[in-house]
């Protein structure tokens, strides 16, 4: 019972309720015990903290009974944020989220196409186009040539003897798809071309681009010289069908001065990489072959020889035929001058021997040489 | 001089937590320290809390002996405002610097420390309260918040005279003590 009268006289003590009488008395009693003034000294600091909590209290319950006053009767602003100020208000506060966000989708959108892009399959690596390059081979054939060309300006033009022979870097192969002087070959053939002629038995001819599809790789080119003549008509015919999977085909090209036959089948409807545009065939192909015409045994093109996988030996692509038709198309849309120009259709070879169908189709194939 | 007198009348008011003066300065400066909040990330919900605690602080520097604020009311309650408010935009990590251009800021980083400490102390203080559990509790708030006299907590509480109820009271006093010494001890 001694602690509680203690505490309770300390507590009277603290906050002068004592009379003097006592005040006196208690005050002697702190100065004989220490422990009662040790007590009074932290008694006193724990109820002024106490106040503290109880001041705190009440002033926090006044704020809030006054903003709720205030709110109520209007004199401040309930912002309840309302139009334009909730979209300042989103905006401030989301702005950086926001931005982040935003910086994320523009990298993954730069990353995804980056890496379409590093997968998507390349048409030109890996293959070979097979353009013939006239200048690997033998000087002797070069200084043949020129002898030719003297000779053939020469007698063609006695007028003009100091004309500069014009020396071809680069060809391929074209083949004639409209008895008036028109060709097909491969776009990369001609290329970077600023002359072309054209050459086979019948002697050389100049002639000149008249329509290109790079994406396709088909260009038709119309000789332009004086010295041709029309044929009268064409033996093959172009096939606006697809080839079948194992149907037996040949090709006539220029990969060398002389024209080379070559024989195989179809392998694959589809060419490298499962490019849709072309095909694939089983046939020795070379430098020059590009722009070779690949026939079936009824005498009709169904393709155009373009390219092969340098990888690996005996893989060879075709363009397939039905796109010399769109070219066409393409081409009479270009210039009204073209609407005349026909594809045969009838094959006038079909049921031939193979040896008559080749020496038939053999003058309508053409060295296309470009410089 | 008139705008200065109010001032000081005021701030007396409000040292002695008397309704009116606080309405007038609530009424007052709300609205500022409310679009500042707003324009730098924060919701009125933000605006209602820094700007309570703000009037905390002012309270409090009213309180002290030989308290004198060498500037306008205004002027002290917006540069506390903005101290509490970067503050915590730094604590949530969504700092942006707010635009200082439309009022002069004193500097008040002593009085917001001040209250920081003494907050934390108080805080100490009601955590102990709280972890007293009933009736302690209420018999301490009783007692001591609420400053009823022992006669009324006797009858409040069903005890039959005061003396049992202070018997009661000097217990739970005695373990509030203890709780709350070792806290002030372990938090010094």
């Amino acid at each position: 019972m001694e602690d509680i009268t203690i505490m309770d006289a300390a507590e009277r003590y603290i906050r002068g309720e004592m009379t003097p009488d006592e005040m006196l008395q208690f005050d002697n009693l702190r100065k004989a015990n220490a422990e009662v003034d040790q007590y009074v000294v932290e008694h006193t600091l724990f109820l002024q903290q106490m106040n503290n909590v109880a001041e705190r209290k009440s002033f926090k319950s006044t704020l809030h009974d006054v903003h709720t006053e205030l709110v109520e009767q209007g004199k401040i602003e309930s912002m309840l944020l309302k139009g334009k100020a909730k979209i300042v208000y989103l905006w401030h506060r989301y702005k950086r989220v926001t931005a982040i966000a935003a910086s994320i989708a523009g990298i993954t959108a730069l990353t995804i196409s980056a890496l379409a892009w590093a997968f998507t399959p390349k048409a030109n690596s890996g293959i070979d186009y097979l353009e013939r390059r006239v200048n690997q081979i033998d000087n002797r054939t070069k200084e043949q040539g020129k002898e030719l060309n003297k000779v053939q300006n020469s007698i063609n033009h006695r007028d003009k003897t100091t004309v500069n022979p014009i020396v071809y870097k680069s060809g391929g192969t074209g083949f004639i798809i409209d008895a008036k002087g028109y060709l097909v070959t491969n776009y990369h053939v001609i290329e970077k071309a600023n002359n072309i002629a054209v050459q086979n038995n019948k002697g050389e001819f100049i002639a000149k681009v008249v329509f290109a599809d790079k994406s396709k790789d088909i260009a038709i080119l119309k000789i332009e010289d004086d010295s041709f003549k029309p044929y009268s008509s064409i033996p093959y015919a172009i096939s606006k069908s697809s080839a079948r999977l194992a149907e037996p085909i040949f090709t006539l090209g220029y990969p060398k001065n002389e024209i080379v036959y070559g024989q195989g089948y179809l392998s694959s409807l589809t060419g490298f990489n499962g490019d849709t545009l072309s095909c694939q065939i089983e046939i020795a192909a070379n430098h020059g072959n590009s722009g070779s015409p690949i026939m079936n045994k009824n005498g009709e093109v169904v393709g155009i020889l373009n390219a092969r996988q340098n990888s690996t030996e005996g893989f060879t692509f075709a363009i397939q035929g039905k796109y010399i038709y769109k070219a066409l198309d393409e081409l009479k849309k270009s210039d009204t001058i073209y609407q005349r120009v026909k594809l045969n259709s009838k094959s006038s070879i079909a049921g031939m021997e193979r040896t008559e169908q080749v020496n038939k189709v053999e003058d309508y194939i053409y060295m296309v040489k470009v410089n | 001089m008139k705008p200065q007198t109010d001032e000081k009348a005021l701030l007396k008011g409000l040292a002695t937590n008397d309704k009116k003066a606080v309405e007038t300065i609530y009424q007052e400066n709300f609205n500022t320290i409310q679009s500042l909040i707003i324009n730098n990330n924060g919701s009125s919900d933000d605006a209602k809390d820094v700007f309570q605690e703000a009037m905390i602080v002012l309270y409090e520097k009213v309180q002290t002996e030989g308290f004198e604020l060498h500037c306008q009311i205004k002027t002290f309650l917006y540069s506390v405002c903005r101290r509490l408010w970067l503050k915590r935009l730094q604590q949530q990590n969504r700092y942006s610097s707010p635009g200082d251009s439309m009022e002069a800021v004193v500097d008040v980083d002593e009085d917001v420390s001040i209250h920081e400490q003494k907050d934390l102390e108080l805080d100490m203080m009601e955590k102990a309260i709280g972890s007293l559990g009933e009736p302690c509790k209420s018999l301490i708030e009783a007692y001591y918040l609420q400053k009823k006299s022992m006669q009324v907590i006797a009858a409040d509480f069903g005890y039959t005279n005061s003396d049992n109820a202070k018997t009661q009271k000097y217990k739970c006093l005695v373990r509030l003590k203890k709780i709350f010494f070792a806290q002030y001890k372990n938090g010094q």
